[in-house]
């Protein structure tokens, strides 16, 4: 590839007039070809969140626990004994689109990288999808393809995937969702940091062979979709497990060393981000020779090379007497390992290729002057909340569950994990479904981490603040009803064309409400992406940011389930209102989508949560389930499934329709089987939060306030019906 | 019995192996890297799950090319005890140790899930814990177990009684929807003639302490110990 480097070519790069102008003015000549790709990733919103920048400074992002936060592969936190619990969550949703299987492959595949880039061993991954209706015909496809990627890549190198959300809504038709993320553990005090240091010392690739793949990636995941998107499929990387499996094995075998000076994966924009954030976190210069670089394909130009977003590669700088240790370790691993560069102290990136310099920029500018943009927003107009008495409940309560039940939103995800090796590694303790939160526990110890993600769009839509809220009080909520002490949150903020005021004013409203919700909980934000441009000719998806909770049970053997148990008492804690704006009830039986969210009162979701916590820790309780999505009888409904075990529900409210009493989706709730509700009930009350007895556990059906029953078993084939008859 | 676990590039059940073994006997086993070539002094030797080779040829195809499985035909040859576990089952199928073949499940799918096995018979080193007909639930995580052979060999497997596990109902019926994968004859896992080569697709190693999904897979830990 020759091309004149000029303004037209800067915009086909994804750089504006004004970025240009300012890449001249840093340069003070015409850059070349490689420096202008160089400039064009670096300042893509991929990498540098040039419009995202200003509102996530707002995020809560310490606490004494917080080891590592926003700014590194991964964020870090101390979770007891010595351990340190790594994780972030990425998207990959542009090349998803674009090719499922390699799109979601890859997808896993980068966030694992991030996550032992820093140290740790991969323990857990999670993913967070999101389809359009399933009957537009590519849904079936994409749902297959990215189901299968996230299995291949996940499965064969062996870390269990334990947990994670599906949504469908026609919204995201033409920008599906794939958030991945990875959990892995560490010494707290050895954790691996990316900024380079030590003038002289080598620059060290290691992993893949370089090819043509993924050039410009990331700025292709910087722009909308028109109707061309089937031709960008060269831009989306292949996966390699089996060598991320070596490769893993092989740096967590050197940093039991002390070779490792400083490391960082590539990932988006590949040698150029990984190279370029490296020397200038570090504050030193770069120097690479191209043609050290391992290559699978021949007569690659510096541009392509420093451009390419093959996978599985990973940069290190090493302390200069421990290379052949190093060279050693990968070699038994048969894994490419080139010395290709070595740090300067001229605080200049070089790029040498077959005796030419292809590139030379400074790093300080490059890194300081990317453009920051406070961008135009305006507010989502705000719903009044609907008035329950004034909507009919046609169908009645038992119908009704079971419709709901069976709906995509609610129905069991049964199909999707069973693709999914949950329980390679031996340390899942609750595996998906069977817990509001996935469990594992650290090899040879009694600590257990609590992992969970969540969001729910349509609220974010509806009142994009209260959904950010709403959010983080879900993941918090869901950890908590494991018996798990929330630690800490990673984000990924999947919106629109930031471009647009409505998506930047729901982009910065959702920070808003995020951050109070960290705050109130004291649950920190230590890492997270964000992904911008999910539109596909003008429709935006739904604002998504979904969060991926942590928290830690110091023994994994109090962790409690959903499954409902047998001649219990059912009690429920928080307070219902009969919330129907904006929940399932509403759109699968009402046919609508409207009213304000169900607000989130972060005083009473912290004093239930750490009430229901203490009754857990107690031994009292026997299971557990949040009240989410479909409200307090699909929650039941749910438990009962898991369980095996119907309930006889006896619950009459006053002022509240049944309807609403059953359905609504008010906030800061959770359901509780227990041997006796007395006893709790009297405990809730000294806590100042609500608790009242609903019913008994028992029986084959479930038997509801209006008399009608539901066998347990008509419910779980209702509930497994929609992938059963879908995929066949 | 001395046990010793093969590591290929790409097994990724190995530690789930040596938890299980260890559980049982109290000894770590020995961790064999798949380029060593001795295997002196072990009495059971294990070949693990995972992706060996990344399955990119053929599941199993790579690594019974490697080195170290002269080791293991020596070691057999010499008496010795051979336990394989899923990617291992494939490996020891690959490399003429047991007969039949392993193809892609009947839905062409990958299969995470709990499955049932029908403990075929309680005389042999592996499975003299187990009671005679029990049920025992494992884990299976493959995208391909599905056991083929012929007619004559499945005929000879089950005339000779070296079927060592079917896939059956909780209660221990053989039926087409507990063969979850599209066996022959809802094979899970077979022996050689001398039953002390044990090759089977299900993870036992997985099911091995209540707090992880229940204890039905330690009797084959706890006979291997003794």
């Amino acid at each position: 590839m020759q091309r004149d480097v000029n303004q037209a070519l800067a915009r086909e790069f994804g750089l504006s007039a004004d970025e240009y102008a300012t890449v001249l003015q840093i340069m003070g000549r015409t850059p070349s070809l490689t420096e202008l790709g160089v400039f064009s990733v670096m300042w893509s919103e991929h990498c540098s969140y040039k419009s995202s920048r200003v509102w996530l400074r707002q995020l809560p992002t310490k606490a004494p626990w917080v080891l590592q936060g926003p700014g590194e592969n991964a964020g870090v936190v101390e979770i007891g004994e010595g351990l340190a619990a790594v994780f972030k969550m990425e998207s990959h949703n542009h090349p998803s689109f674009i090719e499922p299987y390699q799109g979601a492959a890859t997808g896993v595949g980068g966030i694992l990288r991030d996550v032992f880039t820093m140290g740790a061993r991969p323990i857990a991954n999670l993913n967070a999808l999101r389809f359009g209706r399933p009957d537009n015909p590519v849904t079936k496809r994409l749902v297959d393809g990215i189901v299968r990627g996230i299995g291949g890549y996940g499965n064969c190198v062996g870390v269990p995937t334990v947990g994670g959300e599906i949504n469908f809504h026609r919204a995201y038709d033409g920008n599906p969702l794939v958030n991945a993320m990875t959990v892995g553990i560490a010494r707290a005090d050895r954790i691996f940091l990316s900024a380079a240091a030590g003038v002289g010392n080598p620059v060290v690739y290691v992993g893949s062979k370089t090819g043509r793949d993924g050039i410009h990636g990331a700025t292709m995941a910087s722009a909308e979709f028109a109707a061309d998107s089937e031709e960008k499929r060269p831009t989306v990387q292949v996966g390699d497990p089996f060598t991320e499996k070596l490769l893993i094995e092989a740096c967590l075998e050197l940093m039991e060393t002390d070779a490792i000076v400083a490391i960082q994966d590539m990932g988006a924009a590949g040698l150029t981000s990984s190279s370029v954030e490296m020397a200038g976190k570090g504050g030193v210069g770069i120097e690479l020779d191209l043609d050290k670089v391992p290559q699978r394909e021949t007569g690659m130009t510096a541009y392509e090379m420093m451009l390419s977003e093959s996978q599985e590669r990973m940069l290190m700088i090493l302390r200069t007497d421990r290379q052949e240790l190093a060279a050693a370790i990968f070699h038994k691993w048969e894994l490419d390992f080139a010395v290709i560069g070595h740090l300067t102290d001229t605080g200049r990136i070089v790029v040498r290729h077959q005796g030419r310099i292809e590139a030379d920029i400074p790093l300080a500018p490059l890194n300081d002057k990317a453009p920051l943009y406070h961008r135009p927003t305006t507010e989502t107009k705000k719903q009044e909340p609907l008035n329950a008495t004034r909507i009919e409940d046609r169908l009645g309560l038992g119908a009704a569950l079971e419709r709901l039940i069976a709906c995509p939103d609610l129905c069991s995800r049964a199909w999707v994990w069973d693709q999914y090796d949950a329980t390679v590694r031996g340390q899942t303790v609750k595996r998906p479904g069977t817990a509001d939160a996935a469990v594992v526990r650290i090899d040879g110890r009694k600590l257990a981490l609590a992992l969970t993600t969540d969001c729910t769009p349509r609220y974010c839509a509806a009142d994009p603040e209260e959904g950010g809220r709403q959010a983080v009080a879900e993941a918090w909520r869901n950890l908590t009803a494991v018996g798990a002490r929330p630690l800490a949150l990673t984000d990924n903020m999947n919106f629109g064309n930031p471009e647009k005021p409505e998506i930047m004013g729901q982009f910065a409203a959702a920070i808003r409400g995020m951050a109070a919700a960290c705050e109130a909980l004291n649950f920190p934000v230590v890492s997270g992406n964000v992904s911008l441009y999910n539109e596909t000719q003008g429709r935006a998806i739904l604002p998504t940011p979904v969060i991926g909770g942590l928290g830690v049970l110091d023994d994994a053997a109090t962790a409690v389930g959903i499954a409902l148990p047998p001649w219990l008492d059912i009690v429920l804690i928080g307070a219902t209102k009969g919330w129907l704006g904006q929940s399932l009830w509403l759109r699968e039986i009402a046919g609508r989508e409207e009213g304000a969210p169900p607000p989130v009162d972060l005083a009473a979701e912290r004093a239930a949560g750490d009430f229901v916590r203490g009754q857990i820790a107690s031994g009292l309780v026997r299971a557990c389930h949040d009240v989410s999505d479909g409200g307090l009888l699909v929650a039941l409904a749910e438990m009962a499934m898991a369980g095996g075990t119907g309930a006889r529900l006896s619950v009459h409210p006053r002022d509240i329709p049944g309807h609403a009493f059953w359905f609504g989706e008010d906030q800061g709730r959770y359901v509780l089987a227990v041997p006796e509700a007395g006893m709790v009930i009297r405990a809730a009350e000294a806590a100042g939060v609500p608790a009242a007895r609903i019913g008994t556990s028992g029986g084959r059906d479930l038997t509801l306030p209006d008399g009608a029953t539901i066998s347990v078993e008509a419910l779980r084939n209702a509930h497994t019906r929609f992938f059963r008859t879908w995929m066949g | 019995m001395k046990a010793g676990i093969i590591v290929f590039p790409g097994i990724n059940r190995e530690r789930d192996m040596a938890i299980a073994l260890e559980r049982s006997s109290g000894r770590a086993p020995r961790m064999v890297w798949h380029t060593e070539t001795d295997l002196d002094g072990l009495d059971l030797v294990v070949i693990p799950g995972g992706f060996s080779y990344g399955d990119y040829l053929r599941c199993g195809a790579m690594a019974a090319q490697s080195p170290v499985m002269d080791a293991v035909r020596r070691h057999v040859a010499r008496g010795g005890y051979l336990l394989g576990a899923c990617n291992g089952f494939q490996i020891m199928v690959e490399a003429g140790l047991l007969p039949g073949a392993l193809l892609r499940n009947a839905s062409l799918r990958f299969l995470a899930m709990d499955c049932h096995l029908r403990v075929e018979r309680t005389d042999t080193a592996f499975t003299n814990h187990y009671q005679r007909g029990q049920v025992a639930r494992a884990v299976l995580a493959h995208g391909e177990g599905n056991y083929f052979a012929d007619d004559a060999t499945l005929d000879r497997l089950e005339g000779e009684e070296l079927v060592a596990f079917r896939y059956a109902t909780p209660v221990g019926e053989i039926t087409p929807e507990a063969n979850l994968n599209g066996s022959a004859r809802n094979i899970a896992g077979i022996y050689s003639p001398d039953l002390r080569v044990l090759g089977l697709m299900p993870h036992l190693e997985n099911l091995v302490d209540p707090l992880t999904g229940g204890t039905d897979g330690k009797p084959l830990f706890d006979a291997l110990a003794a």
